[in-house]
């Protein structure tokens, strides 16, 4: 069983007041429990279980402007002593910084936490094999899928407590239930692999076991025996698991820090227009359920509702308290990064979309790391199929994809398939005019 | 002598009796216990950003039976939590019944002291040397306009406890120094970061201002950027630079020969032992044995001492690497490859120092020898479809060649290209093997281990390479 947040409370008390008395004008800790238990199965018989249990905390002292951090999973009495003192000693020879403080108290989060982001559900090893033995066993009553990359069920509870020196103390318990398969398909010589997952706070909202293991088959046998096309210019449509990562970018593209520290191709964009008028991007920590909801972030900040690009223009940044000093700007409790974040809508159907062009690559899986965000340059590996005349038509890889975010930005069109499956979530999304590198 | 059961209130004794009496009807399975000090001294932005120090204690209790992995990890080292975790195993595997094997080789082998670099250098030394580091960037042109400095240091120690009493012990220094530096002229913004590091204290790396050198290094490789084009797009030929673009080795092939994904039979290459899988000249090694590098160990994380591997042996396919599970269902023996991040992972097969060895050739031939296509010297990082075969990876540093001449730097491409077949395309091994500086983590399930890479200048026939320029 994870820790009551009593628990919690009395070692993070334990730091804040050993740090005090060590010399340390300010401090915030952090103390979190996780339990998650694992099952992973291969070919329908178990592979492996794992337990993980964990403690541990992170202490950052204060003296002045002057800050130190510790963090630690042993948290036996003495070794605690020891590691708060060191924290305090490396605190006096770190150089001041006149920005470092904790974050605004009338910032602070006093709400009612009323988001459902634990679920008591409690599930036995054996319950968890079968649900993703279904899924396998679905997989494989399909033709050509030969073999599994594993498939595996993971619960995850955890509870946390913050509390700081300026009285700020809060804390609450999460769960995450996920269920993954991974299946080989083969044919003709060709041998691919591909892989559904669903992850989410509600056992309930898992996507159905069935529903896993015919989607993962479904993935891999479309990959078979691929072809090679010719280098070109093509307008490209992303499933959503892709598009998403285009969100992941501009996220990291407008986070204080990087705004701060000028290493960002949308440094000075604020106001201005950076996706064409259709485009519209929130972040919302307060959905129920949700995956990326919180009520609070790192510093203990409440966390706003943004408007990020409102008709094209980018409206926000994701601002943390030292680096929203820098750039003369409040923070909006986004130190732990973006909550749920996700384009708005777009007004065409996905159909519609497919039958946008006579001849669209369809992208549903990428490799490498991708985008620059410095220079918004962007090249990836990439497989998926070829639609042509608005169908499906044949499975393409080993191609790369390339352009540049501030042109990419302006040629997406969503369609109105929105869901929340993830933190971060894309309609289907076409870009137009990319360039495709192949034979 | 466990050092690491000391402090804690679980006598080995006891420790003992609950292994023994957890793993006698399994095949295999041990008690790791590891601690680790870890510290990030980081300058940014001007400024000393952070100082963090992080301790981390736990143990990892692992049973394995046929092919079923049963695994419980926590950071509390006491009998009760330990006996939790022994029912938890015994729960997994109750149906199975093994035979367990408690060989496994002894050894007195050393690639590395043990030291403690977070101890041997000062935090004033530090926060100092990365101030000196800042000044003399930004003082070389006013382009430089951002700098990021860090040292990163490490020591890690590990005891192996296994059914019988038997205790295997390691202590792994490991530091890593970096450095970022953005610059920006007539509006263009490029970065670039350069890093040396192993397992050394700090000092090795620093001796006659070796530190400088770093420095340079990021202000060449980004100003160099500073004047790139768009690069092409589609197949050409591509002459790899010596050192850290082996990373290609790691992706495309190296991956593919590791032991799990062959006796699961999902890798490309399950099925091609003793078959020719590179072009002639080229041998590739997996080495754990060199001195100071960042992926060799004494014993890898099941006890088992490391080797020098031989993989492909004049293009044609010799070895897999091996952890004892693979192993022993695939009726070989463990290379010593079973490695994990740390108390909290399960023991995977993985690389260490993988090598491609000299052949006859000089770069100047190679890229004389090129009409069209690019010279790579530098990549960000890879990654591989194991299934496929596909692989990518970034260029960070490359150059156009026309004519057999190198022309002009080019923007950031990725090369795509399929594993089993790339090797087959190697046109020269060149005679200037180079080690990568120290700066390589591999990533696999969700699990990061250090490693090394190395290899010649290269020349490969056809890659595809993704620009925007058609």
């Amino acid at each position: 069983m994870i820790k009551e947040n009593d628990y919690l409370n009395t070692i993070a008390d334990q730091c804040l007041s050993k740090a005090k008395k060590l010399g340390s004008t300010e401090a915030s800790v952090f103390v979190v429990n996780s339990v998650s238990e694992n099952v992973n199965i291969r070919n329908r018989k178990l592979d492996g279980s794992t337990r993980s249990e964990n403690l541990g905390i992170t202490l950052t002292t204060y003296i002045g402007k002057k800050k130190s951090s510790i963090s630690s999973s042993n948290l036996n009495e003495k070794n605690l002593d020891n590691l708060i003192n060191r924290c305090v000693e490396s605190t006096k020879i770190t150089p001041e910084d006149e920005l470092n403080s904790l974050a605004d108290k009338e910032l602070y989060f006093n709400g009612d936490k009323n988001l459902d982001l634990y679920d008591e559900t409690i599930l036995e090893n054996k319950q968890k094999i079968d649900y993703i033995n279904e899924a396998e066993e679905e997989a494989f009553s399909k033709k050509d899928i030969v073999n599994t990359n594993g498939s595996g069920f993971s619960q995850n509870k955890s509870n946390f407590v913050l509390a700081n020196s300026n009285g700020f103390s809060d804390g609450y318990k999460t769960s995450q239930f996920t269920a993954y398969c991974e299946v080989v398909s083969k044919n003709n010589g060709s041998m691919e692999r591909d892989y559904e997952y669903s992850s989410k706070r509600f056992y309930d909202d898992i996507l159905k076991p069935k529903d896993l293991g015919a989607k993962a088959a479904e993935l891999a046998l479309q990959k078979l025996n691929p072809k090679k096309i010719k280098s070109e210019k093509l307008n490209i449509i992303f499933d959503k698991r892709i598009a998403k990562s285009f969100l992941s970018a501009f996220s990291s593209a407008i986070s204080s820090s990087a705004i701060a520290r000028g290493t960002t191709f949308l440094k000075d964009k604020l106001n201005k227009k950076i996706f064409n008028d259709k485009i519209n991007i929130q972040d919302k920590g307060d959905i129920k359920k949700a995956n990326g909801s919180r009520y609070f972030d790192s510093e203990g900040v409440k966390i706003k509702p943004l408007d990020l690009v409102k008709n094209g223009d980018l409206k926000d940044f994701l601002i943390d308290t030292y680096n929203g000093k820098k750039i003369k700007l409040q923070s909006n409790g986004r130190s732990s990064g973006s909550t749920n974040l996700y384009f708005l809508n777009g007004s065409v159907s996905f159909k519609e979309l497919l039958c946008s062009g006579k001849r669209i690559l369809y992208v549903n899986e990428t490799i490498g790391r991708g985008s620059n965000l410095i220079t918004g340059d962007y090249s990836v590996g990439a497989s998926g199929l070829m639609i042509e005349n608005g169908e499906f038509s044949y499975p393409v890889s080993e191609i790369t994809i390339a352009g540049n975010l501030n042109d990419i930005f302006k040629n997406i069109s969503l369609a109105n398939d929105l869901e929340f499956n993830y933190s971060t979530n894309s309609p289907t999304m076409l870009v137009e005019g990319m360039i495709v590198g192949g034979k | 002598m466990s050092n690491l059961l000391k402090n804690t209130s679980l006598s080995v004794n006891t420790a003992d009796k609950i292994i023994s009496d957890t793993l006698h009807k399994c095949d295999d399975g041990e008690l790791y216990l590891e601690d680790t000090k870890f510290e990030t001294v980081t300058l940014d932005d001007n400024k000393i950003k952070s100082s963090d120090y992080n301790t981390d204690t736990g143990y990892g209790f692992r049973a394995v039976t046929d092919d079923v992995i049963a695994y419980s990890h926590s950071n509390e080292i006491s009998e009760e939590s330990l006996k939790k975790s022994s029912e938890n195993l015994k729960s997994t595997l109750k149906s199975k019944s093994g035979t367990y094997n408690s060989s496994i080789k002894k050894t007195n082998q050393k690639f590395y002291k043990d030291t403690d670099p977070i101890e041997t250098k000062s935090l004033d030394s530090k926060i100092e040397l990365l101030n000196l580091m800042n000044d003399y960037s930004r003082s070389k042109d006013a382009s430089v306009k951002q700098v990021s400095a860090s040292f990163i240091g490490e020591k890690k120690s590990i005891e192996i406890l296994r059914s019988g009493g038997e205790l295997l012990q390691d202590t792994r220094p490991l530091v890593r120094i970096n450095i970022s530096m953005m610059v920006e002229k007539d509006g263009r913004k490029e970065t670039a970061v350069f890093g040396v590091g192993g397992r050394q204290s700090y000092d090795e790396y620093l001796k006659d201002d070796s530190w400088k050198k770093l420095c340079d290094e990021a202000f060449r490789i980004a100003t160099t950027n500073l004047k790139s084009k768009p690069s092409p797009a589609g197949e050409m030929k591509v002459v790899l630079g010596p050192g850290w673009p082996a990373i290609l080795i790691h992706e495309a092939i190296g991956h593919g020969l590791e032991g799990d994904f062959n006796r699961k039979k999902t890798s490309a290459f399950h099925n091609l032992v003793g078959q020719r899988v590179a072009s002639e000249g080229v041998t590739i090694i997996d080495d754990g044995t060199l001195d100071n590098r960042r992926g060799s160990l004494n014993i890898d994380d099941e006890g088992t001492p490391t080797e020098k591997t031989v993989l492909i042996e004049n293009g044609i396919l010799k070895n897999f690497m091996q952890d004892r599970l693979n192993a022993r269902l695939m009726n070989t023996k463990s290379t010593g490859n079973g490695r994990r991040e740390n108390y909290k992972h399960i023991v995977l097969p993985r690389m260490r120092n993988t090598i491609m060895l000299n052949g006859n050739h000089t770069q100047e031939e190679m890229i004389n020898s090129v009409n069209k296509g690019i010279f790579a010297v530098s990549f960000g990082g890879g990654q591989v479809d194991i299934t496929s075969g596909k692989f990518v990876f970034n260029c960070t540093e490359a150059y156009e060649i026309i004519d057999g001449k190198i022309g002009a730097p080019l923007k950031g491409a990725t090369l795509i290209g399929d594993g089993p077949s790339s090797l087959k395309e190697v046109l020269m091994v060149g005679n200037d093997m180079m080690l990568d500086p120290g700066i390589g983590t591999c990533g696999k399930a969700g699990q990061g281990v250090p490693v090394g890479v190395g290899q010649p200048s290269l020349l490969i026939d056809n890659m595809t390479v993704g620009g925007t320029e058609l």
